[in-house]
């Protein structure tokens, strides 16, 4: 399986750990992630505020050189996800955006042509690879580990895509499968407060504390994420809302697939575990212990 | 097109019309945007916002305002700033009507117009963006931090400093701005986009600037 891979801006730098621990689960399970060609930052939501054609034709940019390698697009980033499968609609919708957006693009000798495909890393993990060949790759059982599943808002929603918009289950059975247990958790598709961190810190502090005492309320060991933003939110601002609520919060986020990673027997520099503030005292030992299935 | 349909309320001052009229042109580019006139003020929008209990005017009162002739206020309110877009109004209305869309739409006009108080932290962050991308192709976040402080007060900044340094510590901060290589034929494809967007910006100069009557929140 073949792949364009859109690692998006904050995968190369605040969230590298995420980048490294995709591309090495999904080589893992013999995926091939090509980078895609001088791929340029997607916009994001805010630049979609703004300015309606130009947003639009710079995140087609990216989706008109994929189309040439006639590949399906990852990103992990539920941002860049969003953006790049909205801006597919969008012009796919409406003629008249598509007319000015290929009339952008000719500038540079592009063209869209509406075919690709923008995929996430857990819709390949469990759609394209499967949870059998997951399994044959098993090499440490997660036994014991209680994670949270959080979604965030950017994965399954808006529109109707590779799962359920009001319960997803792609996380749980993943884990499921690798030996890990979930814990109930109402909040996993509650918003982080996303960019209002930024702009409007109070509303977005409450946001994230919720998720944070409802995960710790159920017992989680660690929270499993899809989202850059998300990860941020949680893990960097955690002093910030222990203070301002006088909690005492402290658990860790990590990326669906730095847990997965361990369960598969990477190691810890191919999934940037180093990376994050709070250490999984659970996922360390697991990853201490030994293989259970050395014949891989 | 579908907007002869959705009725028009019968008296509205030169500015409403205009300001109708140009959030229309831009609701129907939105896949399924004419569902609006669908809306039965069920309030599943508003219930499900996270965010609902520190608006002005709610989800459903939005659309209800719109109905009525007035985008006038709503382009004056903090909701559309309050929003984070997480969706959930969207995802749920019975009658599939793009609520979180529509407040993009919403927020792209009252930025166009500059209705927004002095240094609203929204608009001063887009800014920081766009001229950070613009620039490099790429986004540089302590870049975009630095601009952003700059324009909403440097005092800021400092309480973010410690926040920075743990970053640092992990190596999770990229000091030097990555640039994509084809950086001259990004800026030939935005100068373009930007004639397509920039009628639309003269139609939004039309719209007098007021003060809006509440203080920046953040
Ligand atoms: S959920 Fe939909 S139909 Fe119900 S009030 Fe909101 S916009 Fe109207
Ligand atoms: S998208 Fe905005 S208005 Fe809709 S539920 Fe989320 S925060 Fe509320």
């Amino acid at each position: 399986m073949k792949y364009s891979y859109y690692p998006g801006c904050s995968l190369h730098s605040v969230h590298k750990g995420y980048d490294i621990s995709c591309r090495s689960v999904l080589n893992c399970l013999g995926c091939e992630l090509k980078e895609l060609e001088d791929w340029n930052c997607c916009g994001a939501t805010i630049y979609m505020s703004i300015k309606r054609t130009t947003s639009l034709a710079i995140a087609t940019r990216n989706l008109a050189i994929a189309e040439k390698e006639g590949l399906d697009v990852v990103t992990p980033c539920s941002s860049c996800y969003t953006i790049l499968n909205k801006a597919h609609k969008y012009v796919k919708n409406s003629e008249e955006l598509l007319d000015k957006v290929n009339a952008c693009l000719s500038e540079v000798g592009l063209e869209y042509n509406c075919t690709v495909r923008v995929r996430h890393p857990l819709d390949v993990l469990i759609n394209d690879i499967g949870l059998e060949i997951v399994k044959l790759h098993l090499k440490k059982p997660l036994n014991g580990l209680k994670i949270a599943n959080y979604y965030g808002c950017q994965i399954v929603r808006p529109d109707k895509g590779f799962d359920d918009r009001e319960n997803p289950r792609s996380m749980e059975n993943l884990f499921e499968t690798i030996g890990a247990e979930e814990v109930y958790f109402p909040n996993k598709l509650r918003c982080c407060g996303g960019m209002l961190m930024t702009t409007y810190e109070d509303a977005a502090l409450k946001l994230s504390e919720e998720i944070l005492d409802s995960a710790e309320e159920n017992g989680a060991d660690c929270i499993a994420t899809t989202c850059p933003l998300c990860q941020m939110n949680l893990e960097a601002y955690q002093q910030k809302i222990n203070k301002k609520f006088g909690t005492n919060h402290h658990i860790p986020i990590l990326f669906f697939t730095q847990i997965l990673g361990v369960a598969l027997g990477l190691k810890e520099e191919e999934l940037g575990l180093e990376k994050n503030f709070y250490r999984c005292e659970k996922l360390d030992e697991i990853y201490k212990g030994s293989l259970v299935n050395e014949s891989l | 097109m579908k907007i002869a349909e959705i009725q028009i309320p019968g008296m509205l001052s030169r500015k409403e019309a205009d300001l109708r009229t140009a959030f229309l042109n831009s609701v129907h580019l939105i896949p399924g945007g004419d569902k609006i006139k669908a809306c039965i003020q069920c309030g599943t929008c508003t219930g499900s916002c996270p965010l609902s209990y520190l608006m002005d005017i709610t989800p459903r009162e939005l659309v209800a305002l719109f109905r009525a002739g007035d985008i006038d206020s709503i382009i004056k309110s903090r909701t559309i700033w309050v929003c984070a877009s997480c969706y959930s109004c969207q995802t749920r209305c019975p009658q599939s009507i793009k609520v979180t869309d529509i407040i993009y739409t919403l927020k792209r006009m009252a930025m166009n117009r500059k209705v927004y108080p002095k240094k609203f932290p929204v608009h001063s962050l887009s800014d920081s963006f766009i001229k950070s991308m613009n620039a490099f192709g790429r986004l540089n976040e302590p870049r975009l931090m630095v601009y952003y402080f700059i324009k909403t007060g440097i005092w800021k900044g400092f309480s973010f400093l410690p926040l920075a340094l743990r970053l640092m510590k992990k190596g999770r901060l990229e000091l030097t701005a990555p640039k994509i290589k084809d950086i001259n034929g990004f800026r030939k494809i935005i100068k373009k986009a930007q004639e397509f967007d920039m009628p639309l910006e003269i139609a939004a100069r039309a719209y007098r600037e007021e003060a809006v009557g509440y203080k920046a929140v953040g």
